[in-house]
């Protein structure tokens, strides 16, 4: 009975959580420009409407590049913060963790706007540097927790020996702990892409008409058109996340990656 | 290469991201303490006024407004999300549990602007809630929820549930389970095992991950901005207004650094209290 009830309770809010996402679904193949439930036939119209706009071609490319290179950089920023606050003792070694996980509870606005008045203080506010550069540091965090789950669970005795056998400290790094953090990093690496690719938020404020990235370009379209064209690229950002979760969580293990069991 | 060589090798590009994280909030430090020229992005001399400013009703009202919503959505993330990262964590069959995972944790990725979307098309007056009541004959005439506080938490709970929901499961997680199956053993039912056993070690987790989400919860602007839709304002919605559409750089920048504030400062009060929780659940 408790059981019972208890699953209810589960499916009750499970149905919560996809609704927005099925609703999506539903619209995107609809063919009327008003919503109706039920949908009142089957059409790609939107699909291809989404496809052919410009907007949104020009932004998803910005959006491939930005999140190319501010993933592959967090990574490697994220293994050398991982690597120095688990396997060395420094004066300030507190600060800069706390400065390093900090954009995850500074407001999001906040990190934007700050980066737009960098930016437009230092004379590189109109290209991708400011955008990839903002973006490195909101996905830096997740990218240096996955790296650091992975190095804490390293067997150590690995490294001891090569380096008892005359290995030094650099070639101990290079060909033992980095091939053993392969998983932590491509886990870091994923969740950093998908997270770049869909930032809104700081990205409003970084960007420029030229650079603006694909969930900058979906709210000016929003703003303006009400047809469900929207509907089109939001389920294909679904399926393709959704589709992106399960197979890290499949390879890497997601509760892992996004550190739920730190230990 | 020695030691001490990968040391700098590796604290060189931590120490270039931690100056920028410092640059970006000295950027909005020093933009809230200076005059606004209408018409110049370019800020004047010294001043205070700025703070005296978002006093007014203004700006207060919407402060406030920001931080019983925040509130509000933090409280009902805590009570729909502890039962589902109870279950993630708890259950025995592995489908199970990365159906949980994939279903609690997606709309994390899928990004603010997608999901808001996806709201707007749920909560709408010609939306989903409101096209299938009408047509179950339960209401003539579509019940408005967009635009008020109401449809904004709904919209900011689901916002917020994915990260509350790996923060509470990694709680659990570290739940030793022979208490739970000590008490069991004494004869206690599985709800009061959850109550007196589960409930309370998980406390410490419980207490920081609703401060955590209140705190991620500020964060949100597309939900209050196209969900709200300028009836329902949060401090975001006012530092786009301020500062991309009226270019007054000091307020947006005053503004920010409040919710920088609030946010970080929410945490670092309940800290102790947190620590003190945790002392408690280590010496039963």
């Amino acid at each position: 009975m408790g059981k019972f009830l208890f699953w209810t309770l589960i499916t009750i809010i499970l149905v919560f959580l996809t609704i927005p996402a099925v609703v999506v679904l539903m619209s995107s193949v609809n063919p009327t420009e008003i919503l109706s439930f039920p949908p009142k036939g089957f059409s790609l119209k939107w699909y291809v409407h989404a496809f052919t706009y410009e907007d949104f071609q020009t932004s998803f490319y910005n959006g491939v590049i930005v999140t190319f290179f501010a993933s592959t950089i967090a990574s490697v920023v994220g293994v050398a913060a991982a690597y120095v606050t688990h396997r060395y003792k420094f004066r300030g070694r507190r600060v800069l963790e706390f400065l390093l996980a900090a954009p995850l509870i500074i407001p999001r606005f906040t990190t934007g706007f700050g980066f737009l008045l960098v930016g437009a203080g230092l004379g590189f506010n109109n290209g991708y540097a400011i955008v990839i550069l903002t973006h490195i540091i909101l996905v830096l965090p997740f990218v240096t927790r996955s790296v650091y789950v992975s190095l804490v669970n390293i067997d150590r005795d690995l490294e001891r020996s090569a380096s008892n056998l005359g290995a030094s400290p650099g070639s101990v790094f290079l060909r033992i702990t980095l091939p053993l953090l392969t998983p932590g990093i491509v886990g870091g690496w994923i969740i950093a892409a998908i997270l770049s690719f869909t930032e809104f938020t700081a990205s409003l404020y970084v960007t420029s008409y030229a650079t603006q990235t694909l969930p900058v370009a979906m709210y000016i379209y929003v703003r303006e058109y009400t047809d469900p064209t929207l509907a089109a690229i939001s389920s294909l950002l679904i399926i393709s996340t959704t589709l992106a979760t399960f197979l890290v969580d499949r390879a890497l293990g997601l509760k892992r990656v996004l550190a739920i069991e730190s230990h | 290469m020695s030691d001490r060589r990968l040391w700098w090798l590796f604290i060189v590009p931590c120490m270039l991201a931690a100056l920028a994280v410092v640059m970006s909030l000295a950027a909005v430090f020093q933009y809230s303490f200076r005059e606004f020229i209408p018409g110049s992005l370019q800020p004047g001399h010294f001043t205070l006024d700025n703070f005296y400013e978002i006093g007014r009703p203004l700006y207060f009202q919407v402060i406030v407004a920001t931080l019983w919503i925040s509130l509000l959505t933090a409280i009902f993330c805590l009570l729909l999300s502890y039962p589902v990262a109870y279950a993630l964590v708890r259950t025995r069959h592995e489908w199970l549990r990365t159906l949980l995972v994939i279903l609690s944790i997606t709309p994390l990725f899928t990004g603010e602007i997608v999901r808001t979307y996806a709201w707007m098309l749920v909560l709408g007056t010609e939306g989903f809630i409101n096209s299938v009541l009408i047509a179950l004959g339960v209401i003539s005439a579509p019940l408005q929820i967009m635009y008020t506080t109401f449809g904004v938490t709904v919209a900011l709970v689901h916002f917020s549930m994915p990260v509350m929901i790996i923060l509470l499961a990694t709680a659990i997680s570290h739940v030793n389970r022979d208490y739970e199956k000590a008490a069991a053993n004494l004869g206690a039912t599985p709800l009061a095992v959850f109550w007196r056993v589960t409930v309370p070690l998980t406390m410490p987790g419980i207490v920081a991950s609703t401060v955590v989400i209140f705190a991620w919860t500020m964060s949100a602007f597309a939900t209050p901005q196209l969900i709200g839709g300028g009836k329902v304002m949060m401090i975001s919605n006012l530092v786009y207004l301020q500062g991309l559409s009226s270019f007054n750089f000091p307020i947006a920048a005053v503004l920010s650094l409040v919710a920088f504030v609030v946010a970080v400062g929410s945490l670092a009060v309940i800290q102790p209290f947190i620590s003190r929780l945790e002392r408690r659940v280590a010496q039963q």
